[in-house]
């Protein structure tokens, strides 16, 4: 195929980049390593969350939003989401005091999404939690998918429009010995396109470090576990204000419990291995919150690939180092929920020449300054 | 007791093990022994030290063979825990272990697994109705406490556990129907006579030919040349239903006991990050070791049925290789003296090697129950997933085990695919045409046991000082 543009990465930010600009009429290759969804995009814990988000990152998450709810026109499959609302709880004054300025930030940049809610409201919304709690940050209409279903239907989606998946070619190096950018697969392969999209999850920046533009990422591995099937109690998601833990019941009964906690990683060999004692607070987290829980049982844990910046939000927007070169990394373990929007801004950014959205905190530039000081 | 570092953990007391922990006990190396079980063993040996003489005189002279074992290792000076399952392991020799519902993590600096094999799970119609069991399960449940189905049985699948079983059972009065033989009939018996004796009396599989003369004197139908089998019934199992010479024959049963043969418990090495590969001849995957059984992770061996399916006997020898390079690498024998030590252990498993292709041979499954062709037929019992859902993955693109996890649920359930792994991967392998060896087996997540929100909890507290 004689493709417009080129993906390295095929989870869900490579593969929403490729369905948008296959909507925009553009011929695109997606260039994955392993299979599709193997990494981040396939083992997250499929939060769909406006609540406490990176300032910079509301706007994009609030478009994000709109299309998780309407999701079957996009991709034709609704994704399994369920929005059932996401919490963030207050156990005392003081953590209610920060949800209060939170909302209050929020509000002077002109969304209201957040709300504050009292203790009768939270206890309605949340009648499992435990009862010393004094009120929360609450977003109706956030919640969760699955995703490796969502890559999966992203996928399907664009296949349908022709995107080309190549699967199992890892690219070692990008060169641009003209007008068309030429990448080099394990293989030996060779694909070229003139523009170069990088998409590579916990992996690029290597393809930075191949256009000269290095960026301070680091790789971390955070921590999921899944309880076994439990009779239908939660409808929101539920986070606390002063704790790690993010809890949400699955559509099947099942309860996944996460906080952020890191567990292991080898990234040349693509392993991530589980700390159980980090695990232990999500555990007592999960546990001081929600006391029915003790006696549940764990019936698997696991962790995943994610790459994170130093400001803990993603490098979205064009290269300054080479020409017609996108990225979009560094998702800070919140990337699932933003997928569907940052693929369109990409499109935008690659058809239009400029995005609907402001992008301008994302930009790669803000770490170079940093890196030549160094 | 079990909160702290030890020089070698030892996980699994069977034959393996057993032989293990004595031995590198005796070398003077601090060491300490986990199994789940209440009483060393394992499964061929299970209940060993308290079984009624009655008992053990019916279950042959192979019972009584491991006495010794236990006698040796309760003597030998090794730490045991019984009642201990080990629920996860790491690369960095990390072992969650829980005991009276509490968890904790223990350090080794070297460990050995020994956790044995299982009985290979073949999913067929009706194979998830109460009624159906596991033979070798029902076997150890007459070891252990003298249980037999009360009206009768018919007993069914491959290898030599059918007569064993049948045979003990006629031995203590326990009505077989029928024993229905589904791999290849004929030169099994014509050929074991002919292999080294001193390795196969090791074999419990090679022994048949006694079981069936008494058997068939008995009057106990023994058919070969069997498939299509099939468990029916409302809610519980009613009827046994298979083909033989193009004729369906039915037996009314509420007891149906099946036995495919055994694949190793991959579960904690594959967990470790140990890499594994696809053993053609026995059917299954199993870690790469080298002669020693140290795995592809530094300071893991395996030993025992979990390394390649050898027996009793050879399990015993590849605990002691196990034990003694453990020995070694921790500086308690140099390197001559650990070949001396384990010249007998290395020539009895060249030996082992040798007749292996042979009983592969003999016990290969037929393609037709490796990779059921009914699509409604359960193959992750956890999760609820057919045959046929795994198959309609794979033609939407899912083209390998851990995708076809990922979208289906298959083997995310509490056993973490080790009753599902090898089904689903010939199951994938026949549908993409492409061979077994090449994919990777559904991935292992911990815990291998589950564990309560409430035990988790407590690891901090619990942890051993670093
Ligand atoms: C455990 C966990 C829980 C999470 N929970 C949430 C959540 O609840 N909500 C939320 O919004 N986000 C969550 N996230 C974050 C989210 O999963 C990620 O931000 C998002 O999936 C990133 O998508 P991606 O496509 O950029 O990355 P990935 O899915 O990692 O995709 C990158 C792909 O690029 C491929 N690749 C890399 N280099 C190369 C190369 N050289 N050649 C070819 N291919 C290459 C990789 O194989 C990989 O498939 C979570 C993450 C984890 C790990
Ligand atoms: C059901 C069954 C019936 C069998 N019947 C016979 C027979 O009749 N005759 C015969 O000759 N051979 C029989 N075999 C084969 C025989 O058991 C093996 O060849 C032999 O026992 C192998 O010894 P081993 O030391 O490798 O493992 P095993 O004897 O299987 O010992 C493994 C030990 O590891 C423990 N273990 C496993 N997982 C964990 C964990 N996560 N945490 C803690 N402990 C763990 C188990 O409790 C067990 O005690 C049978 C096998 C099975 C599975």
């Amino acid at each position: 195929m004689n493709a417009d543009v080129v993906i390295v990465g095929g989870g869900l930010v490579g593969s929403s980049a490729a369905l948008h600009l296959a909507l925009r009429g553009q011929r695109v290759m997606v260039v994955e390593k392993n299979s599709p969804g193997r990494h981040a995009s396939g083992v997250n814990a499929g939060g769909l969350r406006r609540l406490n988000r990176h300032l910079p990152e509301i706007p994009l998450a609030v478009a994000a939003a709109e299309m998780w709810r309407d999701m079957r026109t996009l991709v034709g499959s609704d994704c399994d989401v369920k929005l059932g609302g996401q919490v963030r709880v207050a156990e005392n004054d003081a953590d209610m005091h920060a949800l209060e300025e939170r909302a209050t930030q929020v509000r002077a940049l002109g969304f209201t999404h957040e709300q504050v809610i009292d203790r009768d409201r939270l206890y309605r919304l949340v009648p499992a939690l435990a009862p010393h709690c004094v009120g929360a940050l609450y977003v109706a209409g956030d919640g969760f998918a699955r995703p490796y279903h969502a890559l999966t239907a992203f996928r399907h989606k664009a296949e349908a429009l022709g995107v080309d998946y190549r699967t199992g070619l890892r690219v070692t190096d990008v060169d641009r010995p003209g007008e068309r950018w030429r990448l080099m697969a394990e293989d030996g392969g060779v694909f070229e396109a003139p523009v170069l999209v990088n998409c590579a999850g916990a992996w690029a920046h290597h393809l930075c470090a191949s256009l000269n533009e290095p960026v301070p990422l680091t790789v971390g591995a955070p921590m999921m576990m899944v309880t076994e099937r439990l009779p239908m109690f939660l409808e929101p998601v539920v986070a606390a204000a002063s704790r790690k833990l993010s809890f949400k019941q699955m559509q099947n009964g099942t309860v996944l419990i996460g906080g952020a906690h890191r567990g292991g990683h080898d990234l040349a060999r693509e392993t991530t291995s589980i700390d159980f004692r980090r695990l232990g607070e999500s555990s007592r987290n999960a546990a001081a919150l929600f006391p029915r829980m003790r006696d549940v049982r764990i019936v698997r844990a696991w962790a995943g690939l994610e790459a994170f910046l130093p400001d803990d939000i993603p490098v979205i927007g064009p290269s300054l180092t080479a020409p017609d070169v996108y990225h979009a990394f560094g998702f800070c373990a919140h990337g699932f929920q933003l997928a569907p929007v940052v693929g369109r801004i990409l499109s935008e950014l690659i058809v239009d020449g400029r995005s609907s959205l402001p992008i301008a905190p994302f930009s790669i530039g803000r770490f170079q300054k940093v890196a030549v000081a160094d | 007791m079990v909160d702290r570092r030890y020089e070698l953990a030892v996980i699994g007391a069977g034959p393996a093990g057993l032989t293990a922990a004595t031995t590198a006990a005796g070398h003077g190396l601090d060491v300490v022994l986990l199994d789940e079980q209440a009483a060393p063993g394992g499964q061929i040996y299970r209940s060993i030290e308290d079984a009624p003489a009655r008992r053990a005189e019916l279950l042959g002279p192979d019972y009584r063979h491991g006495a010794g074992l236990v006698e040796a290792f309760r003597t030998g000076g090794a730490h045991y825990c019984p009642d201990t399952s080990v629920w996860s392991l790491g690369a960095d020799r990390e072992i969650g272990v829980l005991r009276d519902g509490r968890a904790s993590l223990i350090r080794a600096q070297r460990i050995i697994i020994a956790v044995g094999a299982m009985e290979r799970p073949v999913p067929f119609p009706g194979w998830t109705l109460p009624g159906v069991m596991n033979a070798g399960a029902a076997q150890v449940l007459f070891k252990s406490s003298g249980i037999a189905p009360a009206q009768g049985t018919v007993i069914a699948g491959t290898g030599p556990l059918l007569l064993l079983l049948a045979w003990q059972y006629l031995r203590a009065g326990v009505p077989v129907s029928a024993v229905l033989e589904m791999a290849a009939p004929g030169h099994f018996l014509r050929a074991v006579p002919r292999l080294p004796a001193a390795l196969l009396a090791g074999h419990y599989i090679t022994r048949g030919m006694k079981y069936l003369w008494q058997l068939r004197r008995a009057g106990i139908p023994v058919r070969y040349g069997v498939s299509g089998l099939r468990a029916l019934g409302d809610g519980t199992l009613d009827v046994v239903e298979y083909l033989r010479h193009g004729r369906r024959v039915r037996i009314a049963s509420d007891s149906l006991l099946v036995h495919f043969g055994l694949v190793p418990n991959m579960h904690l090495a594959e967990a470790a990050g140990c890499r594994h590969r696809w053993d053609e001849g026995q059917q299954c995957w199993r870690p790469v070791v080298d002669a020693w059984g140290n795995t592809s992770i530094e300071g893991i061996a395996v030993a025992g049925d979990n390394a390649a399916i050898g027996g009793a006997r050879t399990a015993a020898h590849a605990g002691h290789l196990a034990a003694l390079e453990a020995a070694h690498a921790l500086g308690r024998i140099d390197a001559r003296q650990r070949d001396t030590r384990g010249k007998d252990d290395r020539a009895w498993m060249r030996a082992d090697l040798r007749i292996r292709p042979f009983l592969e041979a003999l016990h290969r499954l037929p393609q037709s129950l490796l990779a059921t062709p009914d699509d409604d037929t359960v193959v992750c019992r956890c999760e609820e997933i057919t045959a046929g859902e795994i198959r309609r993955a794979v033609r939407e693109g899912h083209a390998d085990p851990n995708q076809v996890k990922f979208i289906t649920r298959c083997g995310m359930g509490p056993c973490q695919g080790q009753q599902c792994v090898h089904a689903v991967s010939h199951i994938v392998a026949a549908e993409t045409g492409q061979p077994v060896a090449g994919q990777i087996p559904l991935r292992a997540r911990p815990p291998l046991r589950p564990v309560t929100i409430e035990a988790l909890a407590q690891l901090e507290a619990e942890a051993a000082p670093t």
